[in-house]
């Protein structure tokens, strides 16, 4: 997935009215009208909404001309949702390594310093 | 706020995110760890095959950052930044941009070190170019509320695989 292509689907992500109508169209596809349905807000709003989504490939429509449904587009979402999973993972298995240096460091510390030669005995 | 384990993720504004984490460590240490390179190297993205290969910290105000990151198969991932403020033991602020970015213009990130009772908090701020890709960067998965609401697309993807 190109950089460019992550970003409008971050992008599209970003707006809660758009994370609903995916997670509309995650359970079978639907006409305009049916994803206007739930939101307290006009068709034409929706079809922007509906716009930005096609345009970062989120979803697309069906082939039954008259009703035009939308159906979700699952690639890109798969792309996206890997790469947070990773940053998340990235911060969670650095810090526990980080954990392991440091219980080191204090052990190192608390430790009595080792002298460099050792006292011959006489 | 979510806490995930003790990992704690806040919004301090529209374009930032700031991670929080406990270190049972004083945090003369924690800073020591987070700033020299043979240090970082063993910790800093260090997980599933990826090693810290180059890791250079010129630590001084105007100086440079750089990171490469080697994973497995000959996978390279690479970053660069600029310190802008240092404050020994207790704060930097640096810029950080990835050679293969996925997100426009740098960001810019903060990190301080309080310490109380011999531990220490990490606190990560990251300023983000725009308040799009921070929102983006939020909506992860290990927000619980949006973890379910993948966990139906996620279901449709296996189906679709």
């Amino acid at each position: 997935m190109t950089p460019e292509r992550l970003d409008a689907t971050f992008a599209a992500l970003a707006d809660p009215t758009r994370r609903a109508i995916l997670k509309r169209l995650a359970s079978g596809e639907a006409s305009v009208t049916e994803l206007a349905e739930p939101f307290a807000i006009s068709q034409p709003a929706i079809s922007k909404h509906l716009k930005v989504l096609e345009r970062a490939g989120l979803i697309s429509r069906g082939r039954d001309a008259q009703r035009r449904p939308r159906r979700l587009e699952a690639r890109p979402l798969a792309g996206a949702t890997q790469w947070l999973e990773a940053y998340r993972q990235y911060w969670e298995h650095s810090f526990q390594r980080l954990d392991a240096v440091l219980d080191e460091l204090k052990a190192l510390e608390a430790a009595p310093p080792t002298p460099r030669k050792r006292r011959t005995k006489r | 706020m979510k806490t995930i384990g003790n990992l704690t993720i806040t919004t301090p504004s529209d374009r930032e995110i700031a991670m929080s984490r406990d270190f049972d460590a004083p945090r003369r240490l924690v800073f020591e760890a987070y700033t020299r390179p043979e240090l970082l190297k063993r910790w800093l993205g260090v997980f599933g095959g990826w090693s810290l290969d180059v890791c250079e910290v010129d630590l001084k105000v105007g100086g440079a950052i750089r990171y490469v990151w080697k994973g497995t198969g000959g996978k390279q991932m690479g970053m660069s930044g600029v310190i802008r403020e240092l404050v020994v033991p207790e704060r930097i602020v640096s810029t950080e941009q990835f050679d293969d970015p996925w997100y426009e213009g740098d960001a810019v990130g903060t990190v301080l070190f309080t310490e109380q009772g011999g531990k220490t908090t990490l606190t990560m701020t990251v300023l983000y170019a725009s308040k799009a890709i921070r929102d983006a960067v939020l909506e992860s998965p290990m927000e619980q509320g949006v973890a379910a609401s993948f966990d139906t697309l996620a279901a449709l993807l296996a189906k679709s695989a």
